[in-house]
């Protein structure tokens, strides 16, 4: 092949074939380039997309870098259905295959310790969400105000108006309250069934099109044995509280964990 | 995003990765090996930073707006408010650093 040499994944060897219509980011399908130990899967890229300065251009462009993020992690994907990849950065690029060969020679040593590591395990994404609503439907009106009487239908004062307004403040605060009371007792009650976990920045709700206030957006590294468990688990707490919502995804590559401990 | 058949279909919207999932995993995790390519760090930090002043700017906006906290400013909450707009202004600092230090780079 010609081209530069985009590389998505370290592995092991394996057995199993990929799927014979996966293409890679710019089309053309992953090859695997076996050396020593280790596999590093690879696809041609041309060079006006992937040389250095276009990469960069393109890196300020959204639908660009959204097109090849997902074109990456579709091949870590149909990567992780056959075995246990090390997934790289997105943009990883050499010259020819003896570049690769090289890099594969120069972090041998690290890429097995790390493959071992992660050997037979998947990441799970848990999310949870409160709902915009949360506040009013989860909490009643309570507390001196309704004494003072403004809830028993009397007309309403300035005064009563402001507190009212302020104890409505203090419904949604508290919901949201709640909801990351909630968030934190699940991530315990996760980790403890997993084998490590990551706490991720919490999602703009632009970038995930998903509706409601992202609380808890964390990645648990579960043996493939034990994933049924897991996401049964997960499972159970749907619908336990109102206006909120737990989103799971996965079994992505472990991404989170491909790192050194940090 | 499709699961193997061993494994538990995922539930959530449809069990598709949402795209914050795809870009916080493919840019921001797994390993960084330099390539002979060099898209050096600065970039995709430069490219992470970015990606976080969208978020902050809409959190705040969506604050500020109808659908979370009450509408007055005065009554919602301030401290999650203050906090975003420290944060995005210190990610604004580090992105004036960062594209100062990559013209320098440039520049022969």
């Amino acid at each position: 092949m010609t081209g530069l040499r985009y590389v998505y994944a370290v592995c092991r060897p394996f057995d199993a074939a990929l799927q014979s219509q996966l293409t890679g980011v710019a089309g053309a399908p992953p090859k695997l380039l076996h050396h020593r130990g280790l596999v590093a899967v690879v696809s041609a890229v041309p060079e006006r997309d992937f040389a250095e300065e276009p990469l960069r251009a393109h890196l300020e462009d959204l639908d660009w870098l959204t097109a090849t993020a997902r074109a990456h992690q579709g091949v870590i994907d149909a990567l992780t259905t056959v075995t246990t990849p090390l997934p790289l950065r997105l943009g990883t690029v050499f010259r020819d295959d003896s570049g690769v060969r090289m890099m594969l020679e120069a972090r041998e040593g690290d890429f097995l310790r790390t493959l071992d590591r992660l050997a037979g395990r998947v990441e799970w994404g848990v999310k949870v969400y409160v709902e915009s609503a949360a506040g009013e439907s989860a909490e009643s009106p309570q507390g001196p105000d309704t004494e003072n009487g403004w809830a028993a239908g009397k007309a309403m004062s300035g005064r009563d108006y402001l507190r009212r307004r302020s104890q409505r403040v203090k419904e949604h605060e508290s919901g949201l309250r709640k909801a990351e009371e909630f968030a934190e007792r699940l991530h315990e009650m996760l980790a403890a069934h997993a084998e490590d976990s990551r706490l991720h920045a919490p999602q703009s709700a632009q970038l995930s099109g998903t509706s409601g206030r992202n609380v808890l957006n964390a990645a648990y590294l579960v043996p493939r044995a034990q994933s049924e468990e897991f996401v049964e688990i997960v499972d159970r707490t749907k619908g336990e509280m109102p206006g909120i919502r737990v989103e799971l995804t996965g079994p992505w590559a472990a991404y989170s964990f491909a790192g050194e401990k940090p | 995003m499709t699961s193997p058949t061993r494994l538990p279909e995922p539930y959530g919207n449809g069990g598709g990765a949402n795209l914050a999932d795809i870009l916080e995993r493919v840019l921001d995790k797994g390993v960084v090996i330099a390539g002979d390519i060099r898209i050096n760090l600065l970039d995709i930090e430069l490219l992470t930073i970015k990606l976080r002043l969208i978020v902050a700017s809409v959190d705040k906006a969506k604050e500020m707006g109808i659908d979370w906290w009450e509408d007055d400013p005065a009554l919602s909450s301030g401290a999650r408010r203050n906090e975003l707009a420290r944060e995005n202004a210190e990610l604004r600092e580090r992105l004036a650093a960062l594209e100062t230090g990559r013209a320098q780079e440039e520049s022969p």
